[in-house]
């Protein structure tokens, strides 16, 4: 069993684990919900194996160096933290249906990781730029970060198709009967994003540190650093809206999906669109 | 504070509305400059974008966008506005930490949304006792003070809590304190004096040394100061010629003679990553130069005499030690870089010898005047990145106290704990209340776990 094997079997875990809680959305039948939950579970062990196995293997080949190295190991690794976040709020909170929001992005992280053309599996060795302590330091305080945004965009979603639900008035029949209460999401979008926006400056502020010991500039407005302090704005600005003005609800959902598009485009499309110093995660 | 209020000046830089509109600005206009390639020669934007376009550009400096005096007011504005709207609320909550809790009315607790009353077989001096020692225990300093027919006992945790956000915008301003002092435009602009603070670069052949760099900012020299001297380039590769190490030997020299650093020797590796600081003068791998020359290390392995020099390929080298000649007569190359060496050798009592070796590698030649070690390598120049940002430390310090500030903003709070204690027919009736100014259902269970308690030991 090598670790490509382990993840597509985790792939295939999420994947279930998803339609499974699309169908606890859709049938609000409890058990539904309880074995998506155990498939994501089990998904996630898989995939901490994988990622284990992964490392050693390339300690095999004698050019040992942690999984986070390119696009395919950060999306895998995105995905983990992602559900890994999700299980955690999962039993903290007790809102399960919330899965069927943000499973769908580990697949898809998942899925375009092994599938995609433009992204290679293979194992390489660090070239010297990478070659650092704060590589861990700063891919994971992203990465927690990306997968907390990840399951806010989704709350925010979830949020606008409840409140459109109950707009129609048929609550009753409706797949949004089977959401939470609009305050119950409102509350939980709020606290993901709290979360995110600690990670996210401590990703940034890792980030700095690191350019700093290996190029001599901590801030050299490269597109992946201007790209992650507009992301950091827009969180900020949803901070103080909220705080400050007492915005909630609707707007509120709509900046976490806002957030989140800025996440996808500083982990995504700077990589694949701009140019930069930040080239590493490209292929 | 009422005069302050009533200067609208004063009133635009302290409102949140502000605040708000600068970081959606701020977002907002960062987008271009990731967009537009930055600090392209002003041909290039001719040709991408046409020519009106490419003079637009340049009249609104999106070119250098960062740098532009819009993008700096902009982030003035809102140093500005972070400085006032703190100012504005810091009084407030300097209140809301020095309030006097015990003056609070005893029916208001029973008002509270987090409450619990409870009756206890006491006096009312010994409840109030027990209640004080039992907080005390649990690390909630009791006061006290006699009012409405009872006593009310008050104790709070994290008061200073609400500093929290203060910190996070102060760590911001620190920050870009720290950027302003490590600016090399500041330095040069404002302070007169570039050596304050410099990036620039430098390339120094092996064996050779620099006491000079050139600026980013205008490519004119910067002297050092002191002397670099590089020894040795090198780079290694991984075995699917992926580059796996740029290795640079520099040695620092004070009127001539090589400085012990930290590390207690005077040669360094100096490898991405894994820079150098001397004087408060960092320096960087950042890059190499292959050249076509040599660079040539003779040993005499019976005297220990050696000579270092500089050859070229085809050319005879007549060295000063025991009357030997070398020369390169062929080399193998892949790419710009040398593989293997044809030496010819040669001293004055036998034939010539010629072999091939290794670039870099050391051959020792055996001869009827003595043994001689010889090591010919591809000459390459290093490319160090030079910088000197003394404001690198105030960032630091910021970003500590940002993670700081944000983690008490956001997980922690201010906790209050109010108990009324009234004697009821020889009992004591004891109420409970407590607030929390942040994650109110978490202190909820914290509250209920110790009136429980209480309730429990105290029976």
């Amino acid at each position: 069993m090598n670790s490509s094997q382990l993840f597509g079997i985790t792939t295939l875990c999420y994947l279930l684990s998803s339609v499974f809680y699309v169908g606890l959305l859709v049938f609000k039948n409890k058990k539904v919900g309880t074995i998506g939950l155990i498939l994501a579970i089990i998904g996630v062990i898989i995939q901490t194996v994988a990622i284990g196995l992964r490392w050693q293997e390339s300690y095999q080949m004698g050019i040992g160096h942690a999984p986070l190295t390119n696009m395919y190991e950060s999306l895998v690794f995105f995905a983990w933290c992602t559900t890994l976040f999700y299980i955690f709020m999962e039993f903290k909170f007790k809102a399960r249906v919330v899965g069927a929001f943000v499973m769908p992005f580990a697949v898809a992280a998942m899925a375009y990781a092994s599938f995609a053309k433009r992204i290679s599996q293979q194992i390489n060795p660090l070239i010297p730029a990478l070659q650092s302590n704060w590589l861990l330091a700063h891919v994971i305080t992203c990465f927690i970060g990306y997968g907390a945004f990840a399951v806010a965009g989704g709350l925010g979603l979830m949020y606008l198709l409840k409140k459109a639900g109950l707009k129609k008035g048929k609550e009753q029949d409706s797949l949004s009967g089977s959401l939470p209460e609009l305050k119950v999401i409102d509350d939980l979008t709020h606290k993901t994003i709290i979360f995110g926006f600690m990670w996210l400056s401590a990703g940034i502020i890792t980030g700095a540190v690191w350019a700093n010991e290996a190029w001599g500039t901590y801030w050299s407005w490269d597109p992946k650093e201007t790209w992650s302090i507009i992301t950091w704005f827009v969180y900020a600005s949803t901070l103080h809206a909220r705080f400050t003005r007492g915005w909630s609800g609707s707007r509120i959902a709509w900046l976490a999906i806002l957030g989140f598009v800025s996440v996808f485009f500083t982990y995504f499309g700077v990589n694949f669109l701009l140019s930069g110093l930040h080239s590493y995660g490209a292929s | 504070m009422t005069t302050r209020k009533k200067n609208p000046v004063w009133a635009f830089f302290a409102s949140v509305k502000l605040a708000l509109f600068l970081l959606f600005i701020l977002a907002a206009t960062s987008i271009f400059g990731t967009v537009i390639q930055q600090n392209q020669p002003a041909a290039q934007y001719v040709r991408e974008y046409g020519e009106k376009t490419a003079h637009l550009f340049q009249i609104l400096e999106l070119t250098d966008m960062y740098n532009s005096w819009w993008f700096l007011s902009l982030l003035g504005i809102f140093s500005i506005n972070l400085i006032v709207c703190s100012l504005e609320r810091i009084p407030n909550v300097i209140r809301l930490v020095k309030k006097d809790n015990l003056t609070i009315k005893s029916e208001r607790l029973g008002k509270m949304a987090i409450r619990k009353t409870i009756t206890l077989p006491l006096s009312l001096e010994q409840s109030v006792q027990r209640t004080t020692e039992y907080l005390n225990s649990k690390g909630w300093k009791t006061k006290k003070r006699q009012k409405d027919g009872g006593i009310l006992l008050f104790a709070q945790k994290g008061a200073w809590t609400r500093f929290g956000v203060y910190i996070v915008h102060l760590s911001i301003l620190v920050i870009l304190i720290g950027a302003v002092i490590g600016s090399p435009t500041f330095a040069k602009k404002v302070l007169h004096r570039e050596k304050f603070a410099f990036k620039g670069s430098i390339m120094i052949p092996e064996s050779r040394e620099s006491n000079f760099i050139y600026s980013f900012a205008n490519g004119e020299k910067i002297d050092l100061g002191f002397t670099v001297h590089c020894s040795f380039f090198t780079i290694e590769y991984y075995a699917n010629g992926m580059p796996k190490t740029y290795l640079s030997k520099v040695t620092i020299l004070e009127n001539g003679k090589p400085v012990t650093l930290k590390d207690g020797s005077t040669v360094h590796d100096l490898k991405v990553n894994k820079p150098l600081t001397y004087k408060g003068i960092t320096f960087y791998q950042s890059s190499y130069q292959p050249y076509s020359d040599f660079l040539s290390l003779l040993v005499n392995k019976k005297t220990n005499e050696q000579q270092t020099r500089i050859i070229s390929g085809g050319k005879q080298i007549k060295s000063k030690i025991a009357g030997i000649s070398f020369g390169i007569i062929n080399q193998e190359l892949r790419g710009e870089a040398v593989q293997r060496i044809k030496i010819w050798f040669t001293d004055k009592d036998a034939a010539p010898s010629t072999f091939w070796v290794n670039n870099g590698q050391k051959a020792i030649i055996k001869r009827p005047s003595g043994e001689y070690e010889l090591t010919i390598k591809q000459l390459y120049a290093t490319g160090l990145q030079v910088t000197k940002d003394p404001g690198v430390w105030f960032v630091y310090i910021g970003c500590g106290m940002m993670l700081c500030g944000l983690f008490v903003a956001f997980f922690m709070s201010h906790r209050k704990i109010y108990a009324f204690v009234r004697e009821e027919h020889g009992k004591s009736s004891l109420i409970f209340a407590g607030s929390a100014h942040k994650n109110k259902v978490g202190f909820e269970k914290v509250f209920s776990r110790l009136v429980d308690e209480f309730e429990k030991r105290a029976i």
